[in-house]
């Protein structure tokens, strides 16, 4: 079966190809800029030592942890310990479980999409959950990768799947980190998410990598009745990066939330696209994206929210906000809300816009140096998204990391 | 402590203030009255130092240091407060982190330690009772979602913390029921230790059965054109600024 999907993705993606800029979904995302003309698909080498860990750990020491160097799992550098029930592991290991093969493909679909064609064509490694049903892990699963290519014409191809059963919970970080300023290459993630009868998983990604490496990345949820997704995707690093985000209402009474945050400066480009798919009643949406942009960099958001004929009582909000820090920095926003139920409540909103210099003066008035006062606003206006990452070590460690970078 | 001379300034190619005197010395309360638009809160504004406000002409000196030169947060650091006509809502910034921020940068200028996070406490609990905030307000985004009272005893208490030696206050009555005035008259009583002076802006002579000054200045098409005692306030209260118009186009 896997093997069959895998020679349609082939067929998608030479079909497809890759996108160029006159693709409306691909306007401000010009992939040949990073695209090697020889691209290569194997890892570079290892090199990665447990001491290189430490400055990554961002979710704190007590927690699952898969590490993975340059898409290839690295079992010596991580420590699941023994979870009762659940699996989990590098998907490697765990091609003949019959739930990974049951899901695997299914999720997502790469018709229309050519990284993730590509992504499901070639090799890769990446991580497989299967929560049972009434299974909550306490412990945080972090998914941590670290870029050790110097070489530029690597394509570095991740996937993994989590299946959540009824009733289970887990919260996962994925986190992507450089060995150094000079690692680069292409990152390719395809996240595929299953949310079965009132599971409750969370994900947040940190987008650590270095600013000479790019990253596009698809997620996928399907969630069931009276499931909750809750994800967090924290983008200060990274040279182009392409966050794909879309998420499946597929019964009633679902709940999910999506925050956004990119802190942005000298020639880096960050495209959010998320997609909110209401196709039942009386589920909630709401999602927040904020960005601060300087230097010469730029953000794209483009949102979209469906509601389908059946999904009446829908309740779906969307927000994007942006501070520009220079002339030269730029952001493209675009709502795209389309409604075929008549018993709903949506809104949206986008604003882009400098710093609020009545506020800077009244700062500045009360003896805060101007330096100073700026860096206190941007850091208020980035809180709101950074406050709804639950684990208090997460949390602070990118508050932390986001502050450094707004001080620059 | 202030002296300011000729000052003439403009906001938005609209001159405002024409060539105004005073001077101010410490322990002095100054009133500062007139009719809309005669360039009271351009005062306080040009004192302040907001960008917008260009000074064409004239001197402003705050003991022996040239104002104009300095920004807005050296003017702080030197002893200048302006509480804000209208307080500005902060998202995101709680008020005591603030505060402490403000504190602890006014201290450095001056050569002190900052306060760690125990003493900021403690002289913050201290000054809350000056103008009877509740522990909440301080926990809360500074101004956000405050009642205009509660905004300009954030003021005060504001001005309590960073105890400066020259207080701007840009009609800090304007909003305030009868309690909150009495609040507010309150906490800047308790500030004036002899040494403090201030400099306060307002339209209605009410304020200053609270806060008693020591002189009366009616301001009028950007200068002053009149100057008296408390009973000065008493006398426009009853008779308007119509009596002093006549007198200044005469």
């Amino acid at each position: 079966m896997i093997a069959e999907i895998k020679k349609e993705a082939v067929e998608t993606f030479k079909r497809l190809g890759f996108p160029s800029t006159k693709n409306e979904e691909w306007k401000y995302f010009n992939v040949q800029q990073i695209l090697p003309d020889q691209p290569v698909f194997s890892a570079a080498p290892a090199r990665l030592s447990a001491s290189d860990l430490t400055p990554c750990m961002i979710a704190g020491n007590n927690v699952h942890l898969l590490v993975f160097e340059n898409g290839i799992y690295r079992a010596d550098l991580s420590s699941t310990g023994a979870i009762e029930n659940l699996v989990i592991g590098p998907i490697s290991s765990l091609k003949e479980n019959q739930t990974f093969k049951n899901n695997f493909g299914k999720v997502v679909s790469f018709g229309t999409e050519p990284f993730v064609a590509l992504n499901t064509a070639v090799d890769h490694e990446g991580v497989f959950i299967h929560v049972p049903a009434n299974a909550v892990i306490g412990k945080t699963i972090h998914i941590l990768h670290v870029n050790t290519n110097e070489q530029s014409d690597h394509i570095t191809s991740i996937r993994n799947l989590i299946v959540a059963e009824k009733q289970a919970a887990i919260s996962i970080v994925e986190s992507y980190h450089a060995l150094n300023k000079q690692c680069n290459g292409l990152i390719n993630v395809v996240n595929e998410i299953v949310v079965h009868e009132s599971a409750r998983v969370e994900l947040c990604k940190a987008q650590l990598d270095s600013d000479a490496a790019s990253q596009i990345n698809f997620t996928q949820t399907i969630q069931e009745k009276n499931s909750t997704f809750d994800t967090v995707t924290v983008t200060l690093n990274g040279r182009l990066t392409r966050n794909n985000l879309h998420i499946k209402l597929n019964d009633t009474n679902c709940t999910a939330h999506l925050f956004g945050l990119y802190i942005l400066d000298g020639e880096q480009l960050t495209d959010n696209h998320t997609l909110v798919d209401h196709a039942m009643p009386n589920c909630f949406s709401n999602e927040l994206y904020k960005g601060v942009i300087g230097g010469k960099a730029s953000g794209v958001f483009n949102g979209k929210i469906f509601v389908r004929k059946d999904a009446q009582k829908t309740n779906a909000y969307q927000s994007n906000k942006n501070i520009l820090l220079s002339d030269d920095a730029t952001m493209n926003t675009k709502p795209q809300l389309e409604i075929f139920a008549d018993d709903v409540k949506c809104t949206h909103g986008a604003t882009t816009g400098q710093l609020d210099e009545e506020a800077l003066f009244y700062l500045r008035a009360r003896g805060i140096g101007e330096k100073s006062a700026r860096t206190l606003l941007n850091i208020a206006f980035v809180a709101d998204v950074l406050n709804n990452i639950k684990s208090d070590e997460l949390r602070e460690t990118l508050q932390q990391k986001a502050e450094a970078k707004l001080m620059q | 402590m202030l002296t300011i001379k000729n000052l003439h300034a403009r906001v938005e190619e609209k001159q405002i203030l024409n060539g105004l005197n005073l001077d101010v010395k410490p322990g002095e309360v100054h009133a500062i009255m007139g009719p809309n638009g005669s360039g009271k809160s351009t005062l306080a504004s040009v004192l302040a130092g907001r960008e917008e406000y260009e000074v064409l002409d004239g001197t402003v000196t705050f003991n022996g240091v040239d104002l104009l030169e300095l920004s807005p947060e050296d003017r702080a650091r030197a002893g200048i407060f302006l509480a804000f006509q209208y307080p500005v809502e902060i998202p995101g910034v709680s008020n005591a982190n603030f505060l402490k921020t403000a504190v602890n940068e006014v201290r450095k200028s001056k050569g002190l330690e900052p306060y760690d996070s125990k003493d900021f406490l403690a002289v913050m609990k201290e000054k809350m009772k000056l103008v009877e905030m509740d522990k909440q307000m301080t926990t809360r985004s500074v101004n956000e979602g405050f009642s205009g009272g509660e905004k300009k005893r954030n003021e005060i208490f504001q001005m309590a913390m960073l105890e400066p030696q020259l207080a701007i206050m840009d009609e800090t009555d304007s909003g305030l029921d009868i309690d909150a005035l009495r609040i507010v008259s309150n906490g800047v009583n308790a500030l004036r230790d002899g040494k403090r002076s201030f400099i306060v802006i307002t339209h209605y002579q009410r304020l200053l059965d609270y806060i008693v000054p020591d002189f009366v200045h009616v301001l009028y098409k950007g200068r002053i054109v009149k100057s008296g005692t408390k009973e000065l306030a008493l006398e426009l209260e009853e008779k308007g600024y119509d009596w002093i118009k006549e007198e200044v186009e005469a």
